[in-house]
């Protein structure tokens, strides 16, 4: 039966449409994936019929009958709950005092505690979720929080779960967590709308799957009928390759060499870590997040000195230099954390692609003078060569999106043909279409005769690009593998045990 | 209307003086009466202009600090202390330079007195860089040390005779010459306009400006490209106290030829807010303190010739502060009027 259905939905923002005339009918109890690409219209689409946005036209019928949701209030009552992408919790609030907040049951002219907790009781009993009620919401890893954000929507009547990027958030773990989350509340009958771009999520989750592209819908279907390549395909609007036949280019030439790496803590220490990476190699660092991966390539790029060991960087010692030589002798570093490294918010485009370069010629000129009609000439030239979506070179990066920033990194940290790409989590939260092409990339350094050290906890992106992979495991590494090893090896390596030698 | 297009800075001061008109009309005393003898005082004439641009002077040095620092995310509360030693080292050298002909002097003891301030700066900036010592706490704590340091050099070593406590008088050598008289308009406000020019094309056009707008922005990132991010900071904090320092000496050589115990009434605890007024921006600065040396000017005028007190103009001063330090709530304001007229 059709719980929800939405006729002929449109909402404009000044000259965008954000949502072209869509369609779409949910049906009691399934889960419906909601897919799209970056800026396809799928938060406008569920923010409209969570009452956030008013629509231009259309109409959103529930059961049958047409609803008129004009604020989240009328939503809520109507039994329709939305679990933001970021959460809405107050940190220093109990767990159950998060859950009943705005909804506490009264006793005269206090909360009356017992009531709360035997109606979060029977809650937690039919859902099957186990959670410490009188735990404060900020001592709660994220994936937690999000189980509380789910169990207030429900403590609230809802049967229509609306869920926007729910794992964007989330390690992988507590994104397995979750999908058998869902997976318990569709049994008890809830029905619910997940929005992602990630694939994967979607096939192991939902029951059916509406695609998104530029506002306007491509199409419904069951998640049998959908393929991988169909559904990328119906979200990019093109044939997309993530795959990449490996060819074997390595050089003789050692890039980068650490031997008996160790470092102290605050982060995981590293411990006795020794590797070679080769020209024209991509060597990818596997291993649950966490495990010392963050601080191996705080190692590589120099903001972090190891306690002992050696880092050799085209045959030269390197451990003492600072990241400026480094950078100047031709290493090149996509970090993690975009936000935290790799860019500054309110820098214009331009000036993140200058970033680091500017006390180089051409952009210095005399002592210390920026000589600004070079660096806007070389922004111009990047912006085009790297397809950056900005509206001038003088935009704040702030608004580009996020597909849009990484490229303004890529193009910086490839700008004066590195001899090693330091690459980590490098396709994090971008959609399919900048994933290609950021993949596409790292085989381009490859094939350039330069080496890559890629760092994913994405094992389908290491084993999809790497030549080679090593495995870290409590900041050591436990073993080396072939991309083409099974998932079963990989995953007992990453779960800190030896493979048994058979 | 588009409230939005309007800077809510500019909405804060039409709403100051809104405040300050109920404020008159409720004490009882006639409010446009009062404001037209502000305005004529601020500029009414030729001397209300040198007034204002006098007054106006070493709060536009005092606010070019507090940025300077601030764009490499640094809060110097300390400009006042800054500020004072550089006076004071001012003073000082244009007593001692007696024999130097004179645009030397002036420029040496103008100079030294950036140095002063520099040096001053340099203690604070070497605490938080390398032991980690929050800018706030050392800087304000300094600025005491500062202020009662150069009353006591005053009050006893370098006390002239008389009953002042006040140093020996500046060579003329070493004054800065007035450039309005009879006003007490002087160089330094020609010097301070050149400085905000300067601290301009500093930030926007030189690498390191670049570099500590990168490093106020985002450390992490910026030391993560190479960006030596101590050094920046540092270089800075010296720079911030460098204007400081050459505003003290601008006030003593081009206003009071010597130093007078208790002559700053807190330019340097101004500079902060006329900073924050000017939107952390050079050229918002130079309109900021024209702002506030109107206020400041307008005042003393309105208070001799009508009985407001002076006080008005100080509140007026107070509610542009608060209202811009709440740009929020400014907004909040005036969309909440968009909106129901929308």
């Amino acid at each position: 039966m059709v719980v929800l259905s939405v006729r002929g939905l449109t909402k404009h923002f000044g000259e965008v449409i954000a949502n072209d005339h869509i369609d779409l009918d949910i049906e009691e109890g399934e889960i419906h994936g909601l897919l799209g690409e970056n800026g396809a219209g799928k938060s406008v689409l569920s923010s409209t019929i969570y009452g956030l946005y008013r629509p231009d036209k259309g109409k959103i019928f529930l059961r049958g009958k047409e609803a008129r949701i004009q604020s989240p209030l009328d939503a809520i009552r109507l039994g329709i709950g939305m679990v933001h992408q970021h959460l809405t919790l107050v940190p220093h609030l109990a767990v159950w005092e998060n859950i009943v907040l705005g909804r506490e049951p009264r006793a005269v002219l206090r909360v009356d505690r017992q009531r709360a907790l035997a109606g979060i009781e029977k809650l937690l009993e039919e859902t099957g979720f186990r959670l410490d009620l009188t735990k404060r919401v900020v001592e709660l890893p994220v994936g937690v929080q999000q189980r509380v954000e789910i169990l207030k929507v429900l403590y609230r009547g809802a049967d229509i779960l609306i869920l926007d990027e729910p794992t964007a958030v989330l390690t992988p773990q507590e994104v397995d967590q979750l999908i058998s989350t869902l997976r318990r509340l569709r049994a008890q009958g809830k029905t619910i709308i997940f929005i992602s771009h990630k694939l994967r999520e979607v096939f192991a989750l939902c029951d059916r799957v509406t695609v998104l592209r530029r506002g306007k819908k491509v199409g419904t279907l069951p998640i049998g009928e959908a393929t991988f390549e169909l559904l990328a395909e119906m979200m990019v609007g093109r044939k997309v390759f993530l795959d990449f036949p490996r060819e074997n280019l390595r050089g003789e030439e050692v890039l980068l060499e650490l031997s008996g790496v160790f470092t102290d803590p605050p982060g995981v220490p590293l411990r006795e870590i020794s590797f070679r990476l080769h020209a024209g190699e991509i060597l990818g660092i596997a291993g649950v997040e966490g495990n010392g991966q963050s601080e191996l390539a705080e190692v590589v790029v120099g903001l972090r000195r190891p306690r002992a060991g050696k880092i050799l960087f085209r045959g030269k010692d390197i451990t003492a230099h600072p990241p400026k030589t480094r950078i100047l002798q031709g290493m090149a570093h996509i970090p993690e954390d975009r936000h935290r490294l790799g860019v500054i918010l309110d820098f214009s485009v331009m000036e993140n692609l200058l970033l680091g370069f500017e006390d180089q010629p051409p952009f210095r000129r005399g002592r210390m003078t920026l000589d600004l009609s070079a660096a806007r000439a070389f922004a111009r030239r990047k912006i085009e060569e790297f397809d950056i979506v900005t509206p001038s070179e003088r935009t704040l990066l702030r608004f580009l999106s996020g597909g849009n920033q990484q490229k303004v990194v890529v193009a910086r940290e490839l700008a004066f043909e590195p001899q090693l790409l330091l690459a980590c989590q490098p396709t994090r939260g971008l959609d399919v279409a900048a994933t290609e092409y950021l993949r596409n990339i790292l085989v381009e350094v490859k094939r350039r005769g330069n080496g890559v050290l890629l760092i994913s906890a994405d094992l389908d992106e290491i084993r999809a690009l790497s030549d080679r992979v090593l495995v870290m495991y409590e900041g050591r590494v436990v073993g080396e593998l072939s991309p083409e090893s099974d998932e079963y090896h990989f995953g007992l390596l990453m779960g800190g045990k030896t493979l048994e030698v058979s | 209307m588009k409230y939005h297009k309007v800077p809510p800075e500019i909405l804060a001061i039409g709403l100051a003086f809104l405040l300050g008109i109920i404020v008159l009309l409720v004490t009882g005393y006639p409010p446009f009466r009062a404001l037209g003898a502000l305005f004529r005082g601020a500029f009414g004439s030729r001397n209300a202009i040198g007034q204002t641009l006098t007054q106006a002077t070493p709060i536009l040095f005092t606010s070019l600090s507090f940025l300077m620092a601030y764009r490499a995310g640094i809060f110097n509360i300390g400009v006042e202390g800054q500020f004072l030693i550089g006076a004071f080292v001012s003073a000082f050298l244009g007593v001692s330079l007696r024999q130097v002909p004179f645009p030397f002097g002036t420029l040496f003891s103008l100079f030294g007195g950036g140095l002063g301030g520099a040096l001053y700066a340099l203690f604070p900036a070497l605490l938080k860089v390398y032991l980690g010592a929050h800018e706030v706490i050392t800087t304000m704590m300094m600025s005491y040390i500062a202020l009662y340091l150069t009353s006591y050099l005053v009050n006893y070593p370098f006390k002239a005779s008389g009953w002042v406590a006040q140093t020996e008088p500046v060579a003329p050598s070493a004054l800065l010459p007035k450039i309005l008289p009879p006003t007490q308009l002087s160089l330094a406000f020609p010097i301070a306009l050149f400085f905000a020019l300067f601290v301009f094309w500093f930030l926007e056009r030189t690498v390191p400006g670049f570099a500590i707008r990168a490093v106020g922005l985002n450390p992490e990132a910026s030391e993560n490209r190479g960006i030596p991010v101590r050094r920046y900071q540092i270089l800075a904090f010296v720079l911030s106290g460098f204007v400081a320092g050459v505003g003290g000496g601008g006030e003593i050589l081009g206003v009071h030829g010597r130093f007078v115990d208790g002559f700053s009434p807190g330019y340097g605890w101004d500079g902060i807010a006329v900073s924050l007024v000017g939107r952390l921006h050079p050229l918002g600065c130079v309109l900021a303190s024209l702002l506030f040396g109107m206020l400041r000017a307008g005042g003393m005028t309105m208070t001799r010739t009508t009985k407001v007190p002076l006080d008005l103009s100080l509140l007026i001063q107070s509610f542009v502060i608060l209202l811009v330090a709440a740009p929020y709530f400014v907004r909040f304001l005036f969309a909440r009027r968009r909106s129901r007229e929308g």
